[in-house]
């Protein structure tokens, strides 16, 4: 008999005004006993609708049955069929618009939490030993440009069907945005390299402080007897308003900020990489990388914490679970709102920031009400620091050293329904081919990039 | 890990250090640079490249001890290891076909990146006058080494202890004002040195490329820290350079950024900025 609960099975989170000090996991997970529970509330569609919404496929229903009936291995063993990181995607998918939001049980009250059983099976089987099934070597080479989630996925999956994969990563450690982007706090770092050591095991090669474009280039790597390249190479250089001020002392972008906390570890006292102490931040933007900032400027001792969005709280891009966690630890939003300019002191350095409130006007391309300033409506917003998360545009370094590999006007990579570019033997996926936007996305066109290469290769013979 | 296989004591203060690095070695460029990472918990620091040998495999870094990062990089020894060395980073130097005379102006530890220029320069028969700036005899670098990358090398101390006594900017003007015709100057050096040259060279109309850096992390274009103001637009050292046309820099933006942890370092010396060279 199914558990006909209306909501979802409570999980346990660290309290907020405690965790808006430290930067340990806010989220806890469930116990075994709240994992069956919350399993027991799946009607096991035969439509499995929520299926649909996965953007790499996990067998949703499949699981979950195993889960109530407490088999957690067979479980876990049915998800990494088609997800390789699934401790990953349970904490970071935007899963009210993927799986849940297909939920029939959502149509009446919460829908079953899937992404909180995927980590729940994921983080069961973190300290059990799993035998690395090691595929017989097929004798191909495939590389691949940049270590975030698109490139762990296709090496994974390749790895899996016995191909020789190299990972070629730009910084002291693989990961990209999971490693950098993502704060200890949402996805700990030690689960991230838990993932990528599976991948090592199963034999996937990792060189680090490798930029693909100078160090070698696409065409080099083709030259060393690679058949197959796939660039994740990620969304690349920040995007800034062009507003006045953005020169000054205690102006960040996002990436900047959360790639000194989370990367080079500058929350922790014992690491060497600096960043401000900040009494009042301001940050700019309504999505993810804006929450992840701003909760950890919370983190670090900051008095006022502001969003700065110039929609309203319905348009915030943001998952909703970060928005209502955020909202939690105290972060105040200032929706309606768009800065027309950073204000500096005598020494340049941040001290306000001038903001004109905004209404929304009618839909635009986006289908998103447009936001309209309102004239005369000007204030200063008093902060010593602002961090501008408003999106990133792709990295030049790997279009303007491969001859043959096209960009579209925004300059992301084109690339056909198999995720190939216009360079032979060349595919790509995630942020570098999108534009900035979620891991799962990345992860699904990394799945269907290691389909593509497959064939490739099997087709050249 | 990466091996230093050199390690010299060129003054109290100045360290080179040249480093088994062969996939970085097989590419660089003069004018580009790399980003070290001394262990699990230092700091990326971005040092220009001074030279490499193709064929050994290694490059060579000069740097000067300001802090916690260079300290710890300066206390390694021979046959010891480097966590991390990234590169090569950054845009090499491009120069304009037929140029018949440059002069390269190099100040204190920036002679070390100022070096390489003027060899390149040297070695495709362009007549290079080196101005070199030290604040005295004691601390000067290379002098054979430039001696020998050099058409005229012109070493300036700012007490006078050795060759002309005056700042780098002066040698220049004075240079100007005798007749020689520089088709381009390249300044490399702290950032207030870097913004007078191309005060003396802005009458004159003379290109003026400067190696600027600034703060920075990734040294990829992704984490936006190296963001200079170039004729008004956001650029970033790390992939549009470290070279730009110096009459068009914001120099004091730039000098304001990197002094963004200034308060941080006093109070705790562990922590620097990232923009040593």
């Amino acid at each position: 008999m199914a558990n006909m609960s209306l909501t979802k099975t409570p999980i346990a989170e660290q309290e907020p005004k405690v965790r808006a000090r430290n930067f340990k996991e806010v989220t806890l997970g469930y116990t075994p006993e709240q994992a069956i529970e919350e399993a027991q509330r799946c009607l096991n569609c035969k439509h499995k609708p929520c299926m649909t919404g996965c953007p790499v496929s996990v067998r949703i229903p499949e699981f979950i049955a195993k889960v109530a009936e407490g088999k957690f291995e067979e479980a876990y063993a049915i998800i990494k069929t088609t997800n390789a990181l699934p401790a990953v995607c349970g904490r970071v998918c935007p899963q009210e618009h993927q799986c849940e939001g297909k939920c029939v049980r959502g149509i009446k009250g919460e829908p079953v939490g899937i992404g909180r059983l995927e980590r729940f099976c994921a983080d069961y089987m973190m300290d059990k030993a799993v035998a690395v099934e090691k595929a017989e070597p097929n004798g191909h080479k495939v590389a691949v440009v940049g270590g975030g989630p698109s490139s762990l996925t296709v090496a994974g999956d390749l790895a899996k069907l016995g191909y020789d994969v190299t990972i070629y990563e730009a910084f002291h450690t693989a990961g990209g945005v999971l490693m950098y982007g993502i704060p200890e706090f949402r996805l700990p770092k030690a689960i991230v390299q838990h993932e990528i050591d599976n991948l090592t095991n199963m034999g996937v090669h990792i060189m680090t402080n490798m930029v693909i474009g100078r160090v070698l280039s696409i065409d080099e790597l083709m030259g060393m007897g690679y058949e197959a390249v796939f660039v994740g190479s990620g969304a690349g250089l920040p995007r800034f308003m062009g507003i006045e001020g953005e020169g000054l002392v205690g102006v960040y972008s996002a990436n900047e900020y959360l790639t000194r906390i989370n990367l080079m570890k500058a929350y922790k006292d014992d690491y060497e990489t600096p960043i401000m102490k900040s009494k009042n931040v301001a940050v700019v933007g309504g999505g993810n990388v804006a929450m992840d900032a701003a909760r950890s400027a919370m983190r670090l001792g900051a008095e006022h914490v502001y969003i700065v969005y110039r929609r309203s709280m319905d348009e915030l891009p943001a998952r909703k679970e970060e928005v209502h966690h955020a909202q939690e630890e105290g972060i105040e939003f200032l929706v309606l709102n768009n800065p027309v300019k950073i204000v500096g002191d005598e020494n340049g350095h941040v001290n306000g920031m001038e903001c004109i409130k905004m209404e929304l006007g009618e839909p635009d391309a986006s289908g998103r009400r447009r936001p309209i300033p309102i004239e005369g409506s000007n204030f200063i917003l008093d902060v010593d620091t602002a961090i501008m998360s408003i999106g990133t545009s792709p990295n030049p370094l790997i279009r303007s050293t491969t001859p043959g590999l096209e960009t579209n006007d925004h300059g992301c990579l084109i690339v056909d329904e198999n995720e190939s570019t216009t360079k032979e033997g060349v595919y790509a996926g995630g942020d570098a081919v999108t534009g900035a936007a979620t891991v799962i996305l990345a992860m699904g066109a990394g799945k269907k990039a290691a389909a593509a290469i497959d064939e490739y290769i099997k087709n050249k013979k | 890990m990466y091996k230093i296989v050199t390690r010299k004591q060129l003054n109290d203060a100045v360290v080179l250090m040249e480093i088994d690095a062969p996939y970085i070695a097989a590419k660089a460029e003069a004018g580009q640079f790399i980003i070290y990472r001394v262990d699990e918990k230092g700091e990326r620091v971005p040092l220009t490249i001074a030279d490499y040998d193709r064929e050994k495999g290694t490059i060579t870094i000069i740097f000067q001890v300001v802090g916690a990062s260079t300290t710890e990089l300066a206390r390694l020894n021979e046959g010891d290891y480097i966590h991390d060395v990234v590169g090569p980073l950054g845009v090499a130097t491009e120069y304009d076909e037929g140029i018949k005379r440059v002069a390269v102006v190099g100040g204190g530890v920036g002679c070390a990146i100022a070096y390489p220029q003027a060899k390149k320069l040297h070695n495709m028969g362009v007549e290079v006058d080196l101005i070199a700036g030290f604040r005295s005899k004691d601390i000067v670098i290379l002098e054979d080494e430039m001696g020998k990358a050099s058409s005229h090398l012109h070493i300036c101390t700012d007490d006078g202890s050795y060759g002309y006594h005056g700042f780098v900017t002066n040698k220049l003007q004075e240079l100007i004002d005798g007749g020689a015709k520089f088709d381009e100057v390249i300044a490399i050096g702290p950032v207030p040195m870097m913004k007078f040259v191309c005060k003396v060279t802005k009458p004159y109309d003379i290109k003026t490329l400067v190696s600027l850096n600034p703060i920075m992390i990734d040294g990829t274009g992704m984490c936006g820290g190296c963001r200079v103001t170039v004729d008004g637009k956001i650029k970033y050292a790390c992939v549009d350079g470290p070279d730009f046309d110096g009459q068009k820099v914001d120099f004091d933006e730039l000098m304001r950024r990197n002094s963004t942890y200034k308060e941080q370092e006093k109070a705790h010396l562990c922590r620097l900025t990232g923009g040593v060279r």
